[in-house]
């Protein structure tokens, strides 16, 4: 699908009645969650200090963290691969399933795995990925594409959900709109995988460096079937994700689901290190993934996007997402963190458009569990997009440019506050005034009669 | 004390009454006010929009218009949010350790309105009087950027005959953010009909706020929409007087 940029597609969504029902819902009651749990907690700005301190020190000592994980994987029976792009992160995967005659895969929801396009990528190898998360199996039953980061089908009701499962898994059998029902629809259909099916993969929310240890955070209970069952267990791992100490964890499984669902602790915490007799996979792979994050790196303001641990509380809070929902980003990450992480993964001329999809409200910041500080990173990519002519037309270049010079002279600019009084002049172009699409729904202000330096000059 | 004002090139241009407020206001609670008439726009349009470089001979030229007052209001949480916030990083990215030292010490002083009010002047009833039913809308650089907290509440709330009424999920964004309602203006109307839904549901008459853009951007469709509320700057409510 071609990308028409965020304005167009915004304004595409935001004329859906249902979706914007549907998101208003979903995202005002996960935020009130969220609030009241945090609240809870006397010590949350520490905590907040704290989560950020970590990854902040895991990012600058990246390369001695991910050659620590590397050896105690390796140590504790576990295979290590290195990808330098989705590619090769692809191609590991497939040559895996093919080397174990394998045609079919299950897969905990992971976030790593969508933005390199893996599904797609096996399936051109013959080999097909079957999504388990209750949301990603919506999504991907209807074609659809995730609209939220931790709830995929957010921007699905229950009547939309009954009618795809009767279509797809229940093969025509008619189903209750009851969400237990429709749970239970899904349950049958992917215990049935669990069981037949040797070979997964999985995303991680965090990799300890010091342990060896992988750990996947979900609220269903279907990714640990698929990290505990198969023979086989893949993991692809953003190289972002390293933690260096297993006491880091405490900070983020704080931090996480309080951000995230509202819960006060998560339902299933899933850690493994290694392969053990008798016990789980016997065999596991860890696949380390840069895919244009070490580049994120070397950015001096933008590398705190790379603290991210996925929460969503962002998009929950966004009064963009909250209205636009996800697809009007045309990226697997969307929200504010979307807006800063994907022109940055991909190159600012790949998503030119996101980082103008806010306005720098800071509602992301105040909820954000490492303190990225989102409106920063936002700002800080509009210059790099328009210096590096990734943005900005020849005309806004002009205009910004006069505007500048009339800025920096007061004879300019006490002469063009004159004009614009007689509806002329650089001022009149400005990006509300009379010329700009202002107007489509607010009155401009009545021009004054006297500018605030012309009264004060004429003051006895 | 002494306050130099800076008015805000939209203050200036658009909005003076808001600035005639700010100097009655202050002259009554027995302050001088001073006006560098060499100020014109922060660079905030510039710098949000991706013209960081350009926006650089506006910092200097604050710098030189406000350096060596002793303390500056402004009737803009935004614009004082810009100075505070931004200036810093500008001047690291002009790689000019002398600005970033000049702004580093003439930051501080840069206040908004109710923050000098209520911090420097530690007044909270000004002497104000307005029977009128009010509403506030707490703009999102006042509350996020700056943390003004409640200083503007309490100082409507020592406001003679000013009826306060709560605005509905105020923290919300109007939509505004600049450059924003033009680039994303569909979304930017999403988020403002749904502000304009709050703050008529209140039955105010008057919408109030710390910033004239954010105030243009929800006036400008109250007034379209014919709807009989209108909308005022804090420091006029301040300001006005039986």
């Amino acid at each position: 699908m071609t990308n028409q940029g965020f304005p167009a597609a915004a304004r595409r969504d935001l004329a859906d009645s249902q979706l914007r029902r549907n998101i208003a819902n979903a995202t005002s009651t996960i935020r009130a969650k969220r609030a009241k749990v945090v609240a809870e907690l006397p010590d949350w700005q520490q905590l907040r200090d704290a989560g950020a301190a970590i990854k902040a020190r895991a990012l600058a000592t990246l390369p001695e963290q991910l050659e620590r994980l590397e050896r105690s994987v390796t140590d504790a029976g576990g295979n290590v691969h290195w990808a330098r792009d989705g590619a090769e992160a692809n191609a590991i995967v497939a040559e895996i399933a093919r080397d174990r005659g394998r045609r079919e895969l299950i897969k905990v929801k992971s976030l790593a795995t969508d933005e390199i396009g893996m599904n797609e990528a096996l399936e051109a190898h013959g080999i097909h990925a079957i999504e388990t998360d209750l949301a990603e199996l919506i999504v991907q039953l209807s074609d659809d594409r995730p609209s939220h980061i931790l709830v995929p089908a957010i921007h699905r009701n229950r009547a939309e959900i009954r009618a795809l499962f009767e279509r797809t898994i229940a093969e025509g059998r008619t189903l209750s709109e009851e969400p237990e029902a429709l749970a239970e629809e899904a349950r049958r259909y992917l215990r049935d995988r669990f069981l037949s099916v040797p070979l997964a993969v999985s995303g991680a929310n965090f990799g300890v460096a010091e342990t060896g240890t992988v750990c996947v955070v979900e609220s269903e209970g279907n990714g640990r079937f698929c990290i505990t069952l198969p023979e086989t267990l893949v993991t692809v791992m953003g190289i972002e994700k390293v933690l260096p100490e297993w006491r880091d964890l405490e900070v983020m499984l704080q931090l996480l689901p309080r951000s995230s669902t509202g819960e006060r602790m998560n339902p299933y915490t899933s850690p493994w290190t290694g392969v053990r007799e008798g016990d789980g996979p016997r065999e596991f792979h860890l696949i380390l993934l840069d895919a244009g994050r070490t580049d994120v790196l070397a950015d001096e303001v933008g590398r705190q996007a790379l603290r991210c641990i996925r929460c969503s509380a962002c998009l929950n809070v966004c009064p963009v997402y909250s209205r636009t929902g996800g697809h009007a980003y045309e990226s697997v990450y969307p929200g504010p963190i979307g807006a800063i992480l994907t022109p940055q993964l991909q190159g600012l001329d790949q998503a030119p458009t996101l980082p103008w999809a806010s306005s720098l409200c800071g509602a992301c910041y105040e909820v954000c569990p490492v303190k990225i500080d989102i409106p920063q990173v936002l700002v800080h990519l509009r210059g790099r997009a328009v210096r590096e002519g990734a943005a900005g037309g020849a005309g806004e270049r002009r205009l910004f440019g006069l505007l500048a010079r009339v800025f920096n002279s007061r004879r300019l600019y006490e002469g063009a506050q004159r004009a614009a009084r007689l509806g002329r002049g650089p001022l009149m172009r400005l990006p509300f005034g009379p010329l700009s699409g202002w107007t489509e729904m607010r009155d401009l202000p009545e021009p004054p009669a006297q500018s605030f330096r012309d009264w004060w000059r004429a003051r006895p | 004390m002494r306050v130099a004002l800076f008015i805000t090139c939209l203050g200036d241009t658009l909005f003076p009454a808001t600035g005639r407020a700010v100097v009655e206001l202050l002259e009554r609670l027995g302050h001088e006010v001073d006006f560098p008439e060499e100020q014109t726009c922060c660079g905030q349009m510039h710098a949000n929009t991706g013209y960081q470089l350009e926006a650089l001979p506006l910092v200097r030229r604050f710098v030189r218009a406000f350096g060596h007052a002793d303390a500056v209001v402004s009737p803009s949480a935004s614009c004082v949010g810009m100075v505070r916030d931004q200036y810093a990083r500008l001047a690291a990215l002009d790689g000019d350790p002398g600005l970033e030292r000049e702004v580093g010490e003439l930051s501080p002083r840069v206040l908004e309105l109710s923050e000098l009010l209520v911090d420097r002047l530690g007044v909270e009833d000004v002497g104000a009087s307005f029977p009128h039913a009010v509403t506030y809308h707490p703009t999102c650089h006042s509350a996020r950027l700056l943390g003004v907290g409640d200083r503007p509440r309490r100082l409507l709330g020592a406001v003679r005959g000013l009826e306060l009424l709560d605005l509905p999920d105020s923290a919300e964004c109007c939509g505004f953010g600049g450059t924003f309602a033009i680039k994303n203006a569909d979304t930017s109307m999403a988020m403002l009909s749904d502000k304009l839904r709050s703050v008529l549901d209140t039955r105010a008459e008057v919408c109030v706020a710390a910033d004239n853009s954010c105030l243009m951007h929800i006036g400008g469709a109250l007034r379209r929409q014919r709807s009989g509320v209108r909308t005022m700057h804090l420091a006029e409510v301040l300001a006005a007087t039986e």
